[in-house]
Order: structure tokens, then C-alpha cells, then sequence
């Protein structure tokens, strides 16, 4: 056990997406938790057969969406009806009622334009935000790149299995032996 | 699935024989990493850039003079500024069409000129908000006749007002379509970190791609939040033009004020912005070698939907055309009358050239399929759409309800050195794009193989 603690983790390569997937899948049965796959492109049913189901960021866009709906109706509502002078420590939030021939200050079929607008627009920056954050970007360091054969080939071709050391099940000798047994072509020391 | 017909044409694939991951990799970013461009890529970049001086030529003089240089006055008010910023942003259109709308419908072929053609909308709506802003003539004091932000007069913008309607439209889709296209960006500007040679290339790359290393939970919320970005970009491009529209359909005047007009300008956005995709896509697959990425099948069904757009724009015309017979209204008639046959007659003809009798030679699969005559027709169809829109504008102000306020409008050489000089913005944008970044997404070009990154890699 001593050889792990230098170890942030083991990678294994594999040659297939089906070979990974099933590979990711079997490890996971054997009661790994903490496991990740590297690949150039999405592989669907990847994640799932980690037992990863992250659904976060649907929730965070539709909050984002409705936020911007309220927004730009609140906006547009103040606007229109607040009439006194509002100032906020230097902030005036005072409105400006027009009245445009008599029309109603408060003229919904209008206000939709700009009210769906910001709908989309916070939505879609909640949606960019919200992927950033819930993948911890900007990281400017991980172990993996540490790998040679993953730096050369991680972005191209290559498909990676990763078992980190933190994983309770993890025994550098008995994973390696894992998963080579599962077909990988090749399997790396990951350094911390 | 239906069966193809047996008298049918052999379907082309959406990418050529014999590639691999590695190979599509190598292909794509080289054409940024390698050291030396084409030499016809410089002879775009120096048009373009040229061109481009013009366009400072034009700002300075705007600014030092004020919108007086422009041909604009009463009764055209509304000049060059309007068209050509209706112009840029229908050209936007296409772009939000092929990444997010064909993306919901699972069209394989759009997957080698998404990225390209993202990049245009966001280089094309740059070119357009340049009219808005400039036409201020004071631009910076536009800020607060635009925006809404709370400032010390207690003044707001009037939200009834379809300008205002396109501000948030306008703003919006700008915004949202550099999300767009810079998350579709980071896998690939990971694989341009690690293809990189140079230092410098490592660190900017590396920057932006912000340690993206393909992990499957990463790419598992990636996917999510992008096919959620595209169900939001297809709402949102479908509003933008039809906002625009509402510039017009508003008001009361004669040849604006009609209600087929938003499905009409959404048709000619994408006619126009499918247009203006092949203009320039066509010669850069024969710069760079690219046809197997972007095959004939890919102009065979962007001159398709270019067919069908021109077909739906035509149809408007004619409805135009009809309504102001059948409205027995005097005024109504007499703007037909005056557009086809009045001082502005040959833009009109020229219009229905090149919108409605030019694009059925896309009936044929003979002209689809030849780069050359494609290319020339998506010129052609450039022109008519910006035709279109100066037939719309102009003729409909000039001779308006009383004949003493009559009168005629041209464009100054200043007008026509900004409207070339954004072309100028937008080919230098575009060349220097290509130049920097992958113009075609690399990672959904793997996908494209399917699951195994061959074998020829592999095995060593």
C-alpha cells in the first residue's frame, strides 16, 4: 500500500468505445466509486454505466430562464408604474410612466418582445455558467495530463479509463490487474 | 426510413472514405497549427482588410461630420443604415439555423459547417449592430437611448416601441450566439492545446479550452447544456427576424405595414444567410482541401434549403403584390404601382431576377452539384436579398402619402464605404477565424465514425 499514496490514481486505455463502456461498467459493478473516463468525444451510455446521472444543470437553466422572464416583465412593469422618485443611495430607480395615446401603462402584449428576449438570454448564460461551474472549469491543473500517452492522445483518439487511489476499493496491484483483465491496451501511473 | 427510389442518385456520404480520429484531427487543426497559410488565403485577407479601411474612412468622417454625410433626408429618412443592418443579421440567420435547428432534427451533414457558419452569424451581427450604433452619430450616448439601465434623469426606454423590441432582440441573439458557438469550441480548443507546438499556442489554447480533459461526467452535462443552448437558439433566431420585421409591420405606411411580414423576412434571412454560407464555404473547401469534410452532398442540401427559402421569399413578393391590388386602397395601390413600374423600377426587376427566377435553376441537381455555378447563384442571391431590402425601405418611403413630400433617395459614397467596408470587418473576422481556430468541430467530426478511433493508431 505504501506504492499508492505517490498515486493520484490508474489509467487504462482501451481501443474501443464498446470495450470502454462495458470496461467502465464492469468496475463500477465491482463497487468503485471514485472512477472517471476520458474520451475525444461523447460516448453515450458512458456516464450512466459509471452510475452518473447528473441532472443538475436542466434545473439550473430552467431557473435561469424563469429568472429572466421575471426580469424582464419586473423591469418592464416598474418602468411603467412606478412614478415616484426612487433613489437608492445613489441609484435612481425611478420609473417612467408613458403615457402614447392613451394606451395602458402596463401594455402586455408589447411587453412580451423584451420579456422573452431575457428568458433566453439568462437561460443561456446560466447554461454556460452553470456547465462551467458544475465541471470545476477554469481548473488550470490535473493529475491526468501528467500521463504522457494521455497528453499525446487523450485529445485525438485515445479512450481512457481513470481509478483514482482515493477510491477505498483501490490497491494499485489488484486494480492494475483489474484492468488489464478488462482488455486495456496499456495501463498508466497517473502522479498527483 | 423509406427506401430511396431505384431511379434515385447514389447518396453521397457526409464525410469521405478513409478517415479516422486521427486523421480527421491532424487534417483539421493543421490548417491552424501549421506554419504557413495558402497563398490565397492571404489574397482574401488583403481584400478584406482593405476593404476594411473604407469602413474607418466612413466612421471617421461620420463622426467628424455627423449623419449629414449619409444620403439620408426627408422623405428617406431611413437609408443604407437600415438595409444593410437587416441585411448582416439575416444573414445571421443561417448560422443559428444549421448549428441549433438541425441539431434538434439530427441532421448528420450539418456537422462539418456548424462551426463555420457560427462564426459568420456572430461576424455578420457584428457588422449589423455597427449600423444602429453609428446611426446615433453620437455613439457614445447610445447606451442610454438603447438600454435600459437606471440612470440619474429617470429616463427609460419606451417599451412599446419595436425598436427598443429589437435592441433586446438584437442583443440577445448576439450574446447568445457567442455562448453558442464558444461552448461548442472548448473540446476542440482542448485538442488544439495539446496539438499545439509552440508555447504560446499551448498557453492561449490552454487558457481557453480551462482544463477540459473529455472527462465522460464533464461531457455528460456538456451535452445536456448544448442541446438546451440549441432548444434555446431556435426560439430565439426565429424571434429575431421577425422582431426586424416588426421595424416595419408597425408602422402605418404603405409596404410596411403588412401582416405576412414576419414569416416572410424569417424565410429571407436563411435564404439569404444560406447564401452567404455557401459564398464563402466554397471556396474555402477548395483552399483547404476540404472536400471530403464539406462534400457536395453538404452544397446539394444547403442549395436545397436555399430553394426552398427562395421559394417561400417569392411567394411574399407576390403576396405584397396582391394585397396592395386587393386592399382597394389607394395609397396601397398606388406603392405597387410605384415600386414596379416608378423611378426605382429596375431594383424591383432586378429583384424578382435574382430572387425569384435565378434560384429555380436549383431545381436541378446538375447546378447543385457544381461548385462554380453555386457560388455564383449564392452571389447572385446575396444581391437580391440586399436588393430586397432597399425596395422594401425606399421605394416605400419616397412617394408617400402626399405628393409634395415626394423626392428620391441615393446612398453617399460614404454610405457605400461603410456598407463595403463591413464586408471588409466581416472577411478579415472570417480569415483570421480560420486561421486561429478549428473551422470545423473536430469532436463531432469523430462522432461521425462511430465508436472506434482506428486502428491504425491504435496499434503502435
Amino acid at each position: 500500500m505504501a506504492d499508492d499514496t505517490h498515486l493520484y490514481g490508474l489509467m487504462a486505455e482501451f481501443t474501443s468505445s464498446d470495450a470502454l463502456v462495458s470496461a467502465a461498467e464492469r468496475v463500477h459493478q465491482e463497487g468503485y466509486t471514485r472512477i472517471d473516463a476520458l474520451t475525444p468525444m461523447p460516448v453515450h451510455g458512458l456516464a450512466e454505466a459509471m452510475g452518473y446521472d447528473d441532472r443538475r444543470i436542466q434545473k439550473m437553466i430552467l431557473a435561469g430562464g424563469l429568472t429572466g422572464a421575471a426580469f424582464g416583465l419586473g423591469l418592464q412593469l416598474h418602468v411603467n408604474l412606478i412614478g415616484w422618485n426612487l433613489n437608492l443611495g445613489g441609484v435612481y430607480l425611478s420609473g417612467y410612466p408613458l403615457n402614447i395615446g392613451g394606451r395602458p401603462l402596463v401594455s402586455l402584449p408589447a411587453f412580451i418582445v423584451p420579456a422573452f428576449e431575457t428568458t433566453i438570454l439568462f437561460a443561456a448564460i446560466t447554461a454556460v455558467v452553470g456547465t462551467l461551474a458544475l465541471c470545476g472549469f477554469p481548473q488550470p491543473y490535473h493529475p491526468v495530463f501528467n500521463v504522457k500517452r494521455f497528453r499525446e492522445r487523450g485529445a485525438v483518439d485515445g479512450l481512457f479509463l481513470c481509478v483514482e487511489a482515493e477510491d477505498p476499493k483501490f490497491d494499485a496491484a489488484r486494480t492494475r490487474d483489474l484492468l488489464q483483465g478488462l482488455g486495456a491496451r496499456g495501463v498508466y501511473d497517473v502522479e498527483p | 426510413m423509406s427506401s430511396p427510389h431505384p431511379s434515385a442518385p447514389p447518396t453521397i456520404p457526409v464525410l469521405g472514405p478513409g478517415h479516422n480520429y486521427a486523421s480527421i484531427t491532424d487534417k483539421i487543426s493543421d490548417i491552424v497549427l501549421q506554419f504557413r497559410a495558402p497563398i490565397r488565403w492571404f489574397l482574401g485577407f488583403i481584400v478584406g482588410f482593405s476593404l476594411l479601411q473604407g469602413l474607418l474612412l466612413a466612421i471617421y468622417m461620420l463622426l467628424f461630420k455627423g449623419v449629414g454625410v449619409w444620403g439620408i433626408n426627408i422623405p428617406v429618412g431611413w437609408g443604407f443604415d437600415i438595409i444593410n443592418f437587416v441585411w448582416w443579421i439575416g444573414i445571421g440567420h443561417a448560422g443559428t439555423l444549421i448549428s441549433a435547428i438541425l441539431l434538434l432534427f439530427r441532421q448528420q451533414w450539418r456537422t462539418s459547417i456548424n462551426r463555420a457558419a457560427e462564426a459568420m452569424t456572430l461576424f455578420a451581427v457584428a457588422c449589423a449592430l455597427l449600423f444602429p450604433i453609428f446611426h446615433t452619430g453620437r455613439p457614445w450616448l447610445a447606451a442610454y437611448w438603447l438600454l435600459p439601465y437606471p440612470n440619474t434623469m429617470g429616463v427609460w426606454p419606451q417599451f412599446r416601441s419595436p425598436l427598443i423590441w429589437d435592441v433586446f432582440a438584437v442583443s440577445t441573439y448576439g450574446t447568445v450566439s457567442a455562448l453558442f458557438w464558444f461552448t461548442g469550441l472548448i473540446p476542440d480548443l482542448a485538442t488544439m492545446r495539446d496539438r499545439a507546438k509552440s508555447k504560446a499556442g499551448q498557453f492561449i489554447y490552454g487558457a481557453l479550452a480551462m482544463g477540459w480533459r473529455g472527462s465522460a461526467r464533464h461531457w455528460q452535462i456538456y451535452e445536456t447544456a448544448y442541446l438546451i443552448l440549441a432548444g434555446l437558439s431556435t426560439p430565439l433566431v426565429l424571434s429575431v427576424h421577425t422582431v426586424v420585421s416588426f421595424d416595419f409591420a408597425v408602422a402605418l405606411l404603405p409596404g410596411w405595414h403588412a401582416t405576412i411580414f414576419p414569416p416572410y423576412f424569417v424565410a429571407g434571412a436563411i435564404y439569404s444567410g444560406f447564401a452567404m454560407v455557401l459564398t464563402l464555404l466554397i471556396p474555402m473547401r477548395s483552399i483547404y482541401g476540404l472536400q471530403d469534410m464539406i462534400t457536395l452532398r453538404h452544397l446539394d442540401n444547403m442549395a436545397k434549403v436555399t430553394l426552398v427559402t427562395g421559394l417561400i421569399v417569392f411567394y411574399g413578393y407576390m403576396m405584397e403584390a396582391f394585397f396592395g391590388w386587393y386592399s382597394a386602397n389607394e395609397f396601397e395601390r398606388y406603392m405597387i404601382y410605384n415600386r414596379t413600374t416608378g423611378p426605382y423600377w429596375y431594383m424591383y426587376w432586378t429583384l424578382i431576377l435574382c430572387n425569384g427566377v435565378m434560384p429555380q435553376l436549383l431545381w436541378f441537381r446538375k447546378i447543385r452539384m457544381n461548385p462554380v455555378i453555386l457560388f455564383c447563384i449564392s452571389i447572385v442571391v446575396n444581391i437580391g436579398m440586399w436588393l430586397e431590402r432597399f425596395v422594401i425601405i425606399v421605394t416605400s418611403l419616397h412617394r408617400d402619402f402626399l405628393p409634395s413630400s415626394w423626392g428620391m433617395y441615393q446612398g453617399s459614397r460614404y454610405d457605400w464605404s461603410f456598407y463595403l467596408g463591413t464586408m471588409g470587418l466581416f472577411l478579415t473576422l472570417f480569415y483570421l477565424f480560420i486561421r486561429v481556430l478549428p473551422m470545423i468541430a473536430i469532436f463531432e467530426m469523430r462522432m461521425l465514425l462511430g465508436g472506434k478511433p482506428a486502428d491504425k493508431e491504435a496499434a503502435h
